[in-house]
This record gives structure tokens, sequence and C-alpha cells, in this order.
């Protein structure tokens, strides 16, 4: 796994907003709850926010989580969200609204075959592993949030982690970076 | 540069589970709910606690007396459920006020607003000046977990019930919260004392007078606790507030001036009216209805509010300068997908069948309820949990031969059913009762319930027989049938709805959330296929209609249930060989 560079100053002192949307039964709460066990493993004040109830039928899903210094909202305002990790394009065009300018949308990244785990079911987590390659959360925490959250095929969750996240720096390296 | 990060050991944790999680380091002895979105997880996170004795209770009235009744033994004790539960609850809360506590004992209730799973958006803070209990509001996790201890201190030093009202946004989002070890609090011993405890009129007569003292005295409390707490900012601007839009407005308005309301009853009017002179303008905003706000006007205080159409549906951070301004709330209309009944879910069957023979459903609560969205549009009444049976009754007093069906879970049954089946026995009712027993609690994520014989924590118990129950309550006719045996379930359907008798219908087929077996995907004939559109009518989310009316079967979704097969009048889906 590679090391990323230790966060500046300027990134930690600021909030992140991750975005994150799709169908029931894709597993975007899962990955939310994974993205915020990450965050707060770094040591940021994290604030996560989500509807259940009607997850498991089929219906939309999202989930907003929300790290730095210290957070009061745990919902995402329009136009702020840094990532839209999104598992489903309908879902993700949808809620482009809340990508701020300059922010990056998964959408793409839904069509292109780098970004995609062979088996669909670990979408979530080949995800995730793009965003750790972007977002300012060191790769341990998140390998220590995966193994505290996943229960079943953590294995085959790891390595579409691995390959997310191999993915996601060969994006970072062609864009210049977050 | 300071390191702004966290540094101690923390637990990601929900609204819901921090008060599970204070109310175990408050030394909590007895837990007791009905499960109900967004409350479930309280009582699930405490199951998971060996030293607390948690149960899910029949309803809700039983769960609040249960605990009650370990408060009045000695015990620390809680009730918590959704806002509609505490109506349940409603009579023993009204009196348990008059009683008074023990040790403490603390009623948690989540409010919905923007009904993310629920059937009404009231808001559960006008019980406190109705019941004439103290009523606490967390903010967000870490703020529940504090105050939740702080609930249990209220309600032993002041002989009463405290209210900790949440609602969705604060259940059911996540924050860092730095946790603690249990503490050891001693069972307060019991002493009979009958004018305390015993409402008849004498007693609650001078009891009632005791409480009328005793809100005085939580009035008292309230202008000098913490947690009702005044944040100095700009002289220019001030807001009072409770609740979720206080972190909306600290981070909308970052530099006003705040006093945030956590102990939201009895009011600090001395707090309010200082506030009020620390700033030149005064705004109060709160989630659902306008309470603070009369109450800060019956003060005399000046105070700008949000207009009214604010109060419909849930407060969004990007509500909060619209609010400022007193501008009217843009709806902008859900492109959210619609929930539907899983693939293969056992109710599909059932209400196929009632769409094909046109029956008139006075429905209930429970997945069941979406069997009301188009195209399946199959239920037609959906009021409270347990409404379905006597719905029925009251429509078939009105139309004694029309087709009339009531239609509850197994869940529902239980919680409130029972009486209106023993109402339309003892009232000489005729009708058709139908029990959809998919052996679980879905709607809520799939709690244990008497009639799945197990409990909270998975063990064995009695299990309830559902038919025992229906045959003892006078029921003329009770089947147990397999609703996926389309021709059986529609014969009987038809003579049941034709006979003069109350009959029930127990149709009974596990949850697809609990048998997660599936089958092979059906054939589809695309030649053969009439593109009727019957198939389409049954809502099931694998089936999906191509721009020429065809079928395509999304076979990651399909569970092989075969109902679309049972449907198609051409045989164009076909069982696979
Ligand atoms: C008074 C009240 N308590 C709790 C709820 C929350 N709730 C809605 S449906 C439901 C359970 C439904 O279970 P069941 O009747 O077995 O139907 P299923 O969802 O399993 O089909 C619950 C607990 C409610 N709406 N009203």
């Amino acid at each position: 796994m590679m090391r990323k560079k230790t966060s500046s100053a300027s990134s930690v002192d600021r909030i992140w907003n991750v975005f994150f949307c799709g169908t029931g039964g894709q597993g975007v709460l899962t990955a939310a709850e994974i993205c915020a066990v990450a965050a707060m493993n770094a040591g940021y004040h994290v604030k996560k926010s989500e509807v259940h109830g009607m997850a498991q039928r089929g219906g939309s899903v999202e989930s907003h989580v929300r790290f730095g210094p210290r957070i009061f909202s745990p919902l995402i305002q329009p136009g702020t969200a840094d990532f839209i990790v999104c598992f489903h394009e309908g879902e993700g065009n949808r809620q482009a609204t809340y990508l701020r300018n300059g922010g990056t949308t998964f959408v793409p990244f839904l069509k292109d075959p780098a970004f995609m785990p062979q088996d669909r079911h670990f979408l979530n987590t080949a995800f995730l592993g793009v965003l750790s390659a972007l977002a300012p959360i060191p790769g341990e925490s998140w390998l220590a949030a995966l193994s505290q959250q996943l229960k079943r095929s953590l294995a085959e969750n790891q390595a579409a982690f691995a390959q997310g996240r191999k993915a996601g720096f060969a994006y970072a390296g062609r864009t210049g970076g977050r | 540069m300071e390191n702004k990060r966290i540094s101690s050991v923390q637990e990601l944790l929900s609204g819901d589970e921090a008060v599970a999680r204070g109310a175990w380091e408050a030394g909590l002895r007895v837990a007791c709910a009905y499960p109900g979105t967004p409350s479930t997880e309280i009582l699930e996170t405490l199951a998971g606690f060996k030293d607390v004795d948690a149960q899910w209770s029949v309803n809700e009235k039983v769960a609040f007396e249960v605990a009650l009744g370990s408060a009045i033994a000695g015990g620390r004790s809680l009730y918590a459920s959704k806002h509609v539960g505490l109506n349940v609850a409603m009579d023993p809360l009204m009196t348990a006020s008059y009683t008074g506590v023990n040790a403490g004992f603390v009623a948690v209730v989540c409010d919905d607003p923007g009904l993310a799973s629920s059937q009404n958006e009231q808001d559960t803070r006008w019980v406190g000046p109705y019941a004439k209990l103290p009523l606490l509001e967390p903010a967000s996790p870490a703020e529940a977990y504090l105050f939740i201890k702080e609930a249990f201190a209220i309600s032993e030093r002041f002989d009463t019930p405290v209210l900790f009202r949440m609602t969705t946004r604060v259940a059911h989002s996540k924050e860092n919260v730095a946790v603690g070890a249990r503490q050891d609090i001693a069972l307060r011993p019991f002493e009979v004392n009958i004018p305390k405890y015993v409402m008849v009129p004498r007693n609650a007569y001078q009891k009632h007078s005791v409480i009328e003292k005793r809100l005085l005295a939580l009035a008292a409390f309230s202008e000098n606790t913490p947690l009702n707490k005044i944040e100095k900012g700009s002289a220019k601007l001030g807001f009072i507030t409770s609740g979720i839009p206080y972190q909306y407005l600290k981070e909308t308005y970052p530099d006003a001036s705040f006093l945030k309301l956590g102990f939201t009853y009895p009011y600090c009017d001395k707090k309010i009216a200082r506030f009020a002179h620390l700033v030149r303008e005064l705004v109060v905003v709160e989630e659902l209805d306008p309470i603070i706000q009369e109450h800060v006007r019956s003060l005399g205080i000046k105070a700008r509010a949000k207009h009214p159409t604010f109060g419909i549906g849930e407060l969004l951070p990007e509500h909060m300068e619209q609010i400022y301004k007193g501008a009217k709330k843009k709806e902008l209309p859900s492109s959210a997908r619609k929930p539907v009944l899983c693939p293969g879910c056992p109710h599909r069957f059932v209400f196929s069948v009632l769409k094909r023979n046109k029956a008139i459903v006075a429905g209930d609560i429970g997945c069941y309820t979406l069997a009301a969205t188009p195209p399946l549009s199959t239920l037609h009444t959906c009021l409270c949990m347990g409404s379905s049976i006597t719905i029925h009754e009251g429509f078939r007093r009105i139309m004694p031969n029309g087709k009339i069906v009531g239609v509850l879970g197994d869940s529902t049954f239980v919680h409130s059913g029972i009486t209106g089946l023993i109402n339309a026995v003892y009232n000489r009712m005729k009708g058709l009762i139908i029990i959809l027993d998919n052996s679980t609690t879905a709607m809520t994520g799939g709690q244990n319930n008497p009639a799945t014989g197990r409990t909270i924590r998975n063990e064995p118990t009695k299990q309830l027989s559902i038919e025992a129950v229906c045959t003892a309550c006078g029921a003329d006719n009770v089947d147990v049938v397999d609703p996926k045996n389309l021709s059986q379930l529609d014969a009987l359907v038809k003579q049941r709805l034709a006979a003069d008798a109350l009959s029930v219908i127990i149709a009974r087929r596990p949850c697809k959330l609990v048998d997660r077996n599936r089958l092979p995907m059906p054939d589809y004939d695309r030649v053969k296929c009439k593109t009727c559109g019957l198939c389409f009518n049954l809502d099931c989310p694998a089936l999906v209609k191509t721009e020429d009316g065809h079928v395509d079967i999304n076979a990651a979704l399909c569970a092989g249930c075969y109902l679309c097969v049972d449907t198609c009048p051409a045989d164009a889906l076909k069982r696979p060989a």
C-alpha cells in the first residue's frame, strides 16, 4: 500500500464534506460509516448523517460525512461537497447540486473500467479506495476502519480498496492532486 | 499551527447509541420499548449491555408501565419510542406525572420532522406543558450522551419522569463521543406509600398541587442549569433555538449570540428576558411547531420567527438564511426513488390477490403499507397501528356487503390488533381480516416480537400462537395459508368474502430479509408476451419495462418468487426449466 504524504495544515484545518449516494442494497451506508470511522481514527471531529427506515426497500439512500476541527451541522449544504461518492449514476446526477466548484464527482468513475472492481459487490469499498487517495485521511486510518467495520469478506474488500486506491492515485496524478 | 484534531479515545455513536451508552453508564437497570424509527436502535444498543434488563415490549403503553414500575421499585429505568408511540403510552404517562418516581425514569421520544418513516409529524415538545413534565432536548449525539445522565439526576432530584426529546437528525446522525465507565448506582429501597402511588381521586387531588409546586421548582432549575446556555457573540443578532437548528445556525451565523435551550420546559423566563436585552435583533428558530416562539412572545418579548411554512417538514442548514429573512419556504419536488416492497416479498402475493378481487383494503402500518403506492394501489386506509381491524369494522357498519378486508402484520396484530378483533367478535361483526405473518417486525429492521418466539437478545421464549389467539378471540374461521400458493389463497379469499362469518386468514411466509434464499429467475418469452402490463402492476423492482412494453428481468434483484409467472396470462413468463 502506498503511503500518503502528510496532510498540509490547511487541509487539516478546514471542513471536508463527502456526500455518499446510491440505492438500497448498494452499501452506501456501510461506505459512509467506514469513511466516518477512518476520519475519526485520523483524529478529526466527525459528523455523519443518513436516513434509515426504507433503505432496504430499494429507495434512494444518501449519507453525509463531514470532518474537520469542529463540526456543527451533520448535513452538507448544496454546493459544498468536496466529493460525491455515488454507486448509481442516476443518483449521482440527481445529487450533483451538492458538489462545490472544483469538487470531485464519482459519476465518471462508474463508466471507467480502471475504477470498477471485478465483482460489483465490492464497488463501495473500491470507491472508498479511490476516495482514500483524494481525501486527507492517512492510509492506516482507512485500513483500521475497514477491519473494524467489515465482518464478512474482509480480504476481498481490502483487495477492492487497494485497487481503488491505486486508481485514485493515478487519477490524482493526472489531475494535479487534490 | 496548533493541531486541532481530537486526541482522546472516542467512539463514533449515533444519537440513539449515545443515549443507550450514557444511560448504561448512569446505572440503568431496566429498559423497555416497542420498535419505531428513529428510536429503535436505543433498545438494540442497550440489549448489548449484559447488566441492563432490556425488552421489546408488546406495545408502548406496556413498555412505559413496565419501565415505570421498575423505577418505582427502585432501579433506574428507561422507556423509548418514536413520537406516535408516545400517543399509545399517553394514559400511563399523564398519571405517572402524578405518582412521580423513586429511582430515575426517563422517557426518550424521537420525533420525525420530514417524515422519513412515519405517519405524521407531531411535535412531542407540547407534551412537556401538557403532562407537566420537564423536557430535555439534545442537539447532537455527544449532547445526548451527556444529557441522558443529567436526565436521570433530574428525575430523582425532582421525583418526576423526564421527557427526553430527540429528532431523526439527532437520533440517526453520528459523532465522536468520549465515553466512560458504568457508575455503580445502588437500588433505592421501595417503601409502601399509598398516597403517592395509588392514584384515586383523593390522593391525586393532593398530588396535583405537589406537581404544580414541582413545576415551579423545575422552572427555577431551568434558569440555572447549563443545559440552557447563553453564548455571547455579536450584540446585533441573537437566536433562541433548540435541537438541531442550533447546529445549522452556528454554521450560517457563527458570529451571532445564542440562547440554546437544552432544558426546554419549564422555560427559563428570566434567562430569555436577559438574553433578549443583550441583542438588538432577536430571532427564534425551532423545528416543527412554534412552541418556544409563542412562549417568548407571551412574555411580551419581541422576537422574529420562521414563516409558518417552515413549520412543515424538516429544517435544513440551507433554510437558515431564508428563515432569518422571514421568507416563505420553497417546496422543491422530491425526485427521490420511491421505496417498494422487496423482490420476493410474501406480502406482494396477498395484495395481488386482493387487487384481483377488487377488495377495499383497510390497511395498517408496516412494510405492507407500501402496497398503497401505484401501480399496486391496493391499500386504501392507513391511520395508526392496529387500526386495520377497527377501520374494517367501521366500513362494514356502513357497507355491510362491501368487499372490505382488514390487513395487518404479525407485530402490529400483537401490538394493538387483538383488541379490535375482540371488539369485532363481541359486537357481532362479520368480515375478513388477513394477518401477514412474515415472522418479524420488518419495517423497523427486523425485530423479534411475541409471535417469533424470540426475545430482544434472540433467546428462545414462549412463542405466541396467532391462530390460537384468533380462535380464542372468537373468530369463526381461522386459516393458515402460504401466500405463495396463489390459487389456494385466491379461492379462500373469495369464499371468506362471500361467507356470513368473521374470518381470519393468516398468510404465513418469512420476510425476504430473514429468508434470503433465492431461486433462479423466470424464463421470458418475448414472442409470447402480449405486453399487457399485468406483471408490472405487481410493482416488483426486478421487472423493468422496456420502451416497447416488454419485460427485462433484473437478474441481480430477482428473488425467484415467480409471482409474475403466476400472473402472466400469456405464458410468456415461465418457471425456469
Ligand atoms: C404506535 C407506533 N409504534 C411504532 C411504529 C413504528 N412501526 C411502523 S410499522 C412497525 C412494525 C410493523 O411490523 P409488522 O406489522 O409485523 O409488519 P412488517 O413490517 O413486518 O410487514 C412499526 C414498529 C408506529 N408507526 N406506530
